[in-house]
């Protein structure tokens, strides 16, 4: 391309951050260009959240020089960074739910009469011009709350555009967006680039990567692990090199599966976000749920496992009834289940590993509810071991634990409580490549030893890899089964957005 | 088999035995916190007021913290639990009118101190409820309890003070056993006793728990509500005993008696470096809290401060300790990006 010769818009080399003595990133470079979009990609702790950072001035680097339009510079802070012309659009939307539409586009930089009223016809044509330049006719006057997720992203966007920004950085922009959404904001990134605008896009999604890329970096493990321009780029080089190995010897399970009692027996369980479901897992069988975000299968699990209540239904371990009133009720009857999110739902941060995994369980435990630490750190040493959780001791603070280690954590105190039905709700989400392998490994061993296991997992090749059949959901509904060479990625996306030629029967099974 | 990848480089714990003699002495600041405090007042105190630290001095201010300590400890349960309890000084007042009064109608001293705790442990249990049962909020459920018991005890007493030349426990007040005020020797007992339950019991970890991440803590399994129920009859029987112990002091119940006690012991616990977001903190720093307070106003009482300045000095520790507390957290929250 052309416009590669010229002096990049923004320039990184050989950046270094390390937190603690543990090296984040390790001499990155990086190129952002005018009217070009480049991707960078990257498994979850590869380094690029902090490689973002340290371009925006959260962070200041250990090593290394910035440089925008040729001259160097030195971020102390985010507004520095925004006085560069550089503005990012981070993953978690920064918008107030609470204000209009237009009060959330000039906030901080209000238009003011007289006296500091502020002025509602300035804000006004404000956001109407800005909502415009995205293409967007959203009310200015329309609460934040009541849009749609796609929607807010569109504010948050067409805010960091009325700043005139020269360099765009969107974090996984449409992780959280539907598939008619997501393609209006990739449209609109191709626009923005031709408006000559530098973009640092950071995604894994293939398909995006291919429709939108001019360039692509891939970080692993803290350093620039392939660099390729768009006429060089394929989806295997890609792969290959974020994970750092041919990607399929990972779900190697294949288990001698001797399926025959069923274990957990889900009938017609229902709640206002899940349509009547019925499940049968066998011991030892892994069945996947599959489906887009928000089809229901994390709502439908937390039904079985008490989490939520249920509106009607029925669910049977090992043919006796389950009373679902609360986790604690369920867990007695043998369902134990891993929450999506480990910090909001499942960990306590501020206390020990032993705690963490001794916690609700009877681990650690004398008699007359009496404990010490020594017991508990006896009892949780035995699982964090097995679980190679890279620790100092079982008395370090969870907080201060890398995301794999503390799922590791997480999944040990599920394991405590010697579950019959074990349901993982995103379990390697967030974790780093090698505790995923070690978590993999476990799901395996789990299951050989009887144990019946529902996968949740949005990464369908983890999801068919592990997984002995996997149902698909839609719409709060199991709309369809596949096991065996059924299995694929397509047959999967199909029956998930509804886009499968032939109606879908709930009973396809294709073995 | 499975596969396993290397992977020494990821982010991994930090190594906390790495700085050296710096680090040491800043762990130490850090295990002592606020007690670096107390250790300060009381070698400045020494040094300018001879008398204070003899021992009959000393026993004097640990007299004095008994009833704050007392409440403090109970409170400490509640707010590590992310709650409040506002009520406990009016608590003292009605438990105190309940032992008393039933002191002067003839009732034998352990008839009165279990009626005392009874009265307790209905108030706890009533706050409780409504803060678990009901999920109302804990700052306005127990600022409606400091209103209605005080209005309780101003019934029950008529607004005047009962009054009782030979109450039969008298001795809890002002009595000594091996020549320790039994005021003290209850707080101690108190402490040890919560200390107890707070970490050496499933319970106690359940507390910690609930008040880190209550969500979690119901995934987990983990009896939220009773929990939260139990630290609220906690503080109410902490403040049974606050009740009789100032009653025994002072050989009668006074209408008002406890009013702005549960400012003292809130400023006790957060001095003890308890958060008030719940799930961290410690009963030891309660205590080492209401010392503070405690040394803090008998030094100043020595050197003849009038009580007026004495006011405006404590609030201004307060803050202090606090904002140190709070930079101390900072800087060690700082490592983990």
């Amino acid at each position: 391309m052309g416009t590669l010769t010229k002096v990049p818009a923004a320039h990184l080399e050989g950046i270094t951050k390390s937190f603690n003595g543990n090296s984040v990133l390790r001499g990155v470079s990086l190129s952002l260009h005018s009217g070009s979009v480049s991707v960078l990609a990257g498994e979850n702790g590869a380094g690029k959240s902090t490689l973002i950072k340290v371009l925006t001035g959260i962070y200041q680097p250990d090593s290394g020089t910035i440089h925008i339009a040729g001259a160097p510079a030195h971020f102390s802070g985010p507004g520095d960074a925004r006085a560069h012309g550089l503005t990012v659009i981070h993953q978690e939307l920064s918008v107030v739910p609470e204000l209009t539409v237009a009060e959330n586009m000039v906030l901080g930089r209000e238009p003011r009469h007289r006296l500091g009223r502020l002025d509602r016809g300035a804000a006004r044509r404000l956001a109407v011009a800005a909502l415009a330049r995205v293409g967007s006719a959203i009310r200015p006057e329309t609460y934040v709350a009541e849009l749609s997720t796609g929607q807010q992203q569109l504010v948050e966007i067409a805010r960091a555009l009325s700043e005139e920004p020269r360099i765009l950085v969107l974090d996984e922009p449409t992780a959280a967006l539907s598939q008619d959404e997501a393609d209006n904001l990739l449209r609109l990134v191709a626009e923005l680039k031709a408006h000559g605008l530098a973009m640092l896009y950071i995604s894994h999604r293939m398909a995006e990567i291919d429709r939108i890329a001019d360039h692509v970096t891939v970080l692993r493990d803290g350093v620039v692990a392939d660099s390729m321009a768009r006429a060089d780029m394929t989806p295997d080089r890609i792969v290959t090199s974020m994970v750092g190995r041919p990607v399929e010897t990972m779900y190697q399970h294949r288990r001698a599966t001797t399926c025959t009692d069923v274990r957990l027996q889900v009938s017609d369980l229902s709640s206002d976000r899940v349509q009547p479901c019925s499940i049968e897992v066998r011991a030892g069988e892994v069945v996947g749920l599959a489906g887009i975000v928000g089809a229901g299968r994390s709502e439908l699990c937390r039904l079985v496992a008490g989490f939520d209540k249920a509106a009607a239904g029925r669910v049977e371990v090992d043919e006796r009834h389950v009373d679902l009133g609360n986790p604690r009720s369920t867990a007695a009857a043998g369902i134990v289940m891993l929450p999506e999110s480990r910090k909001e739902q499942g960990l306590f941060l501020d206390m020990s590993i032993a705690d963490n995994v001794c916690l609700g369980t009877t681990f650690g435990r004398n008699r007359f509810g009496r404990t010490s630490p020594a017991a508990l750190k006896r009892a949780a040493t035995r699982y964090t071991e097995q679980m190679r959780v890279k620790t100092t001791g079982v008395d370090q603070r969870v907080g201060d634990l890398s995301g794999g280690n503390q799922q590791k954590v997480l999944l040990a105190r599920c394991l405590a409580k010697q579950p019959s039905v074990l349901i993982l709700d995103e379990p390697t989400r967030g974790v780093d490549i090698g505790a995923k392998a070690d978590i993999y490994a476990l799901i395996n061993e789990v299951a050989s030893k009887g144990v019946a296991i529902l996968l949740i997992s949005s990464e369908l090749p983890e999801v068919i890899g592990l997984s002995d059949r996997i149902l698909v959901m839609r719409e709060g509904e199991i709309v369809a089964e596949v096991s065996g060479d059924g299995m694929t990625e397509e047959d999967i996306i199909r029956h998930a957005t509804g886009s499968a030629t032939a109606p879908p029967s709930l009973t396809e099974v294709t073995s | 088999m499975t596969t396993r990848l290397p992977s020494p480089t990821l982010p991994a714990a930090p190594h906390p035995r790495s700085n050296g003699i710096r680090h040491h002495v800043a762990a130490l600041a850090d295990r002592l916190g606020v007690a670096l405090a107390l250790i300060v007042l009381i070698v400045v105190f020494s040094a300018v007021a001879p008398y204070f630290l003899s021992v009959d001095n000393l026993f004097d201010v640990a007299r004095q913290i008994s009833v704050t300590a007392i409440l403090g400890a109970g409170l400490t349960f509640v707010i590590m639990t992310g709650g409040i309890d506002l009520s406990v000084g009016s608590a003292v007042g009605v438990t105190a009118f309940v032992a008393v009064a039933l002191s002067i109608n003839g009732a034998p001293a352990p008839v009165a101190l279990l009626g005392a705790l009874a009265a307790g442990l209905i108030i706890g249990l009533i706050n409780g409820v409504l803060v678990a049962g009901l999920g109302l909020a804990s700052f306005i459920v127990t600022l409606a309890a400091l209103t209605y018991l005080r209005g309780v005890t101003y019934v029950g007493t008529g607004g005047k003070t009962l009054f009782s030349t030979d109450l039969g426990y008298a001795v809890l007040g002002h009595g000594s056993l091996l020549g320790v005020p039994i005021p003290v020797l209850v707080m101690a007992a108190v402490f040890a006793g919560g200390w107890y339950l707070l970490n050496r019991t499933v319970f106690g970890r359940w507390v910690r728990a609930v008040g880190g991440n209550a969500e979690a803590a119901r995934l987990a399994g983990i009896p939220v509500r009773r929990v939260l129920t139990t630290v609220y009859v906690i503080s109410g029987l902490c403040a049974a005993v606050g009740g009789i112990i100032a009653s025994a002091r002072l050989q009668s119940a006074v209408p008002d008696l406890g009013a702005g006690y549960e400012l003292s012991a809130i400023a006790a616990v957060v001095l003890g470096g308890t958060s008030l977001m719940g799930g961290r903190g410690s009963l030891i720093g309660t205590l080492v809290g209401a010392a503070i307070i405690g040394v803090l106003v008998n030094g100043m009482t020595l050197l003849d401060v009038s009580t007026f300045y004495q006011q405006i000095i404590q609030g201004a520790v307060i803050v202090l300790a606090v904002a140190l507390d709070r930079l101390r957290m900072k800087s060690s929250g700082a490592q983990h990006a």
